[in-house]
């Protein structure tokens, strides 16, 4: 469905322009930070609007004021026009604002109808639940949002895309005239993007007034109709989609001038360090086969779910591939755990940051030397000494800058926790890292200093595999790329054949 | 570093025990006496060792309800076998509680590792298991003091300058589990798997090993706390130290270890069970009725993790760039 086929509902056709919703110099303040200051933000009746800005401008904390989740410390919320306070998420809901969010909160042992209806159920006779009414209404909801779901079916048996679209209907059952989606198409696939789109269209058709939150261009462009740019926790801009390119709102979000420039890089490879071949899982991918130099950057491209992550995860034997050999400098080892591999040279940064993460209630040093325990300790005992040197030399060597190397990671900021995680692993000396989807959901600035560390890695002699499911990424950054599809391999590119045309076909299957 | 220190859990906690201290002195002066101040160490030496290996099991996400159970059977056990061999020297038995303290410890770990049964379960049904054994072996039947020998009665009592061997046992634990918690990779071990497991996983760590090493620790230490329970008191039948484990999980949670895994140290351990000793047997002498001491062990509990919660509290997240300086 084309955007210029939808029709405005013929109630707002008259080219209303007040919004349904505003928020007017809007402040937030925690203990030693403002992470809202005097910002502002309108939503029309049946316009899409993207909110922009990088990691950390503000965007979530809008949301959550938005929903009643956080209370402004100055500042007005409007709704059609009426200054309004929201003292708890039903507050919020009652208005008719309803949020999407990132990670769906949604209940995975409960059906779908019961999802859809949490904390608002029709209630019948003596103040019970109504079940009938609610299983009809949630076959009504799904099946205007052209959803095929049973309400009776456990949420726990949906897939991703059917879970997003529960989370949609939920917000619909409570006759929201506002929709907030936080980068609601993290998780899905090209096919369940164009579906979401579709949806949009369709809520946009019934004059809900949409809030999108995006990182990705592309489809800011394909269906906002307005901006906002927030800039640390600042109001910077709002207007027309039409009326700005895409090189325009990147310089508002930063501030500055970015193209998205890769590092220039024309390092040396060395020898051949890794030797994969005839790695299988007996379900996930079978007979992933390839070489890896010093010095060299090897992407992984393919669609979500072609079995990237899992294969990398064999490889660095958290799961137990079938068959296959892997050989480092030339001999054969075995990696039957992660602590065989990180021995071998091999470590894994996983896409998960949460779960990546620093071990928080740990000191720095202690961070940077857990991979690194085998050679700062004899026979079971730390050598503390060592240890401190250690984190030392590589805390300076990424600039962390903190009081003390006793510091709990828990008490540093964001950028510098992920420093400790970096040095942590450069601390094991690794011949072979694999970095999975170092870039994603973090803002262009980072993105950039990410760029930047991996060609220095690569300079320095290391051998660096990229798993990436961005293609300006796997362009910029690969010296030679694998683009999986379904299990498989489905081509071995080097950077002279690399287009990307042919990344999407081969990943596609065209 | 000195300001870090005295602002710690564990040194508010040391005061809270010297403010209890004093307030039972303004009563009861004789209660600070030195000789009975051992006296109360003395009593608190069996929660002590339970405490600190508790402490391991916990810090690794984990929670062994099975301590006493396990105490309790190697109390039999090694009673048993002095009644059978009045002989044997009492070297031996303490290695023999000990060993099988620890095979019953990895029963534990094993369920835990190798099958990935929640912790809870795992403990709760070897908790029921020990006492059944201990059931089956001794046919219900006490083992009484005049049954077992001199030798097996005398060596908690033993004393070594002024303080008995009980008291050094928790003494020797003591700096023993500090040096393995602060100096050894699994004592680091044990902290970064229950600080983060999938972090740790990705580093090379064996969660799943670690915490089976945890509950042999802890098997280990209620091995032995079993032969030194069953000789102190003289006596052995199944419901010894029955509810015990609460106690000692009580003692770790007021010394700060967190229930949630990846914060707590040996010295906290200590000083929770001190403080729980130091209640139960100040109360008594200053006339307040053992009712009132229970509702005081659970107050202690929760105001010790009110306070703990706070202090984790997550801080908000610093989103402008002026006040990343700042903090």
């Amino acid at each position: 469905m084309s955007s210029n086929a939808v029709a405005r509902s013929p109630a707002l056709a008259g080219g209303t322009d007040n919004p349904v919703l505003a928020l007017d110099r809007i402040t937030k303040t925690f203990p030693g930070v403002k992470a809202l200051d005097g910002v502002s933000l309108a939503l029309y009746p049946g316009e899409v609007t993207a909110l922009i800005g990088e990691n950390g401008a503000g965007k979530s904390t809008v949301v959550k004021t938005l929903t009643g989740i956080y209370q402004p410390d100055g500042g007005d919320i409007l709704v059609d026009g009426v200054a309004t306070r929201f003292a708890t998420p039903q507050d919020a809901a009652r208005a008719g604002i309803t949020a999407i969010h990132q990670e769906t909160v949604l209940f995975d042992e409960l059906s779908v109808a019961e999802n859809i209806f949490l904390g608002h159920a029709p209630r019948g006779a003596f103040g019970l639940i109504d079940w009938q009414t609610i299983e009809r209404r949630a076959a009504e909801i799904l099946s205007g949002i052209g959803a095929e779901i049973d309400p009776r079916h456990k949420l726990r048996d949906l897939g991703i895309a059917n879970k997003h679209l529960v989370a949609i209907a939920r917000a619909l059952s409570i006759d929201a005239r506002v929709v907030i989606m936080d980068e609601p198409t993290a998780a899905l696939s090209h096919k369940e993007i164009q579906e979401l789109y579709e949806l949009v269209d369709k809520l946009k058709a019934q004059g809900k007034a949409i809030l999108f939150i995006s990182h990705k261009f592309d489809e800011i462009f394909r269906i906002a109709d307005r901006y906002t740019v927030f800039r640390d926790g600042q109001f910077i801009s709002d207007g027309k989609i039409a009326d700005v390119s895409e090189a325009d709102l990147v310089k508002m979000m930063v501030g500055r001038d970015v193209a998205q420039i890769f590092p220039t890089r024309d390092n040396e490879m060395g020898r051949e360090v890794l030797d994969v071949a005839g790695m299988s899982h007996p379900t996930e991918f079978a007979d992933i086969g390839f070489t890896l130099k010093q010095g060299e950057i090897l992407g992984f491209y393919g669609l979500v779910g072609a079995g990237r992550s899992e294969f990398m995860q064999a490889l660095f034997g958290i799961t137990k591939p079938s068959a296959g050999q892997v050989k480092i400098d030339g001999t054969a080892v075995e990696i039957r755990s992660p602590a065989d591999a990180v021995a071998n040279g091999i470590v894994y940064v996983p896409e998960d940051r949460g779960k990546q993460g620093a071990i928080t209630a740990l000191p720095i040093f202690q961070n940077v030397t857990l991979p690194s325990l085998g050679r700062t300790s004899r026979n079971g005992f730390l050598q503390l000494a060592e240890e401190f040197a250690l984190a030392r030399e590589y805390t300076r060597r990424l600039d962390l800058r903190a009081a003390s190397l006793d510091t709990n990671v828990g008490n540093l900021s964001g950028g510098n926790q992920q420093k400790v995680v970096i040095a942590k692993w450069l601390a094991t000396k690794p011949k072979v890292i694999i970095l999975d989807e170092p870039t994603k959901g973090i803002d262009i600035g980072s993105k950039a200093a990410v760029h930047e560390f991996m060609a220095e890695l690569a300079a320095e002699g290391l051998a660096v595999i990229m798993v990436s499911s961005e293609i300006p990424e796997i362009l910029g950054m690969s010296d030679r790329v694998i683009v999986m599809r379904e299990g498989r391999m489905a081509a071995e590119l080097n950077r002279e054949d690399l287009s990307p045309e042919t990344l999407v076909r081969h990943a596609a299957g065209i | 570093m000195l300001q870090r220190l005295l602002t710690s859990r564990e040194a508010l906690l040391l005061g809270a025990i010297a403010v209890l201290l004093g307030l039972i002195a303004l009563r009861f002066p004789g209660f600070v006496a030195p000789a009975n101040l051992a006296s109360v160490f003395n009593d608190t030496s069996p929660l002590i060792l339970l405490a600190i290996g508790q402490m391991i099991v916990i810090l690794t996400k984990c929670i062994d309800l099975s301590v006493a159970a396990n105490l309790a059977l190697t109390g039999m056990v090694v009673a048993m076998i002095n009644v059978a061999a009045p002989g044997l020297p009492v070297v031996l038995i303490v290695v023999i509680a000990i060993t099988l303290g620890t095979a019953l410890g990895m029963v534990n770990g094993v369920l835990v590792w190798k099958l990935d049964i929640p912790p809870i379960v795992v403990t709760l049904g070897t908790m029921t298991i020990f006492r059944g054994i201990i059931f089956l072996i001794s046919d219900g039947k006490w083992v009484n003091s005049h049954e077992m020998s001199a030798a097996f009665k005398a060596f908690p009592r033993a004393e070594i300058l002024g303080l008995p061997m009980l008291s050094w046992c928790a003494i020797l634990a003591v700096i023993v589990f500090t040096v393995v918690m602060s100096r050894t990779t699994l004592g680091r071990a044990a902290y970064a798997v229950g600080g983060n497991p999938h972090a740790a996983t990705y580093t090379g760590i064996n969660v799943g090993r670690t915490q089976f090493w945890a509950f042999t620790l802890s098997g280990a230490l209620a091995g032995l706390t079993g032969y030194l329970w069953v000789s102190r008191y003289a006596v052995a039948y199944v419901d010894i130290a029955g509810g015990f484990e609460l106690d000692v999980v009580a003692a770790c949670v007021i010394g700060g270890i967190s229930i949630a895994g990846g914060i707590g140290s040996v010295g906290g351990a200590v000083l929770g069970a001190l403080f729980l000793g130091v209640i139960k047997n100040a109360l008594p002498v200053v006339n307040i009725s053992p009712f009132w001491q229970l509702a005081i062990s659970g107050s202690a509990i929760i105001i010790a993790v009110a306070l703990n919660a706070r202090a984790n509290r997550e801080k908000g997240r610093i989103i402008l760039k002026s006040a990343e300086h700042a903090t």
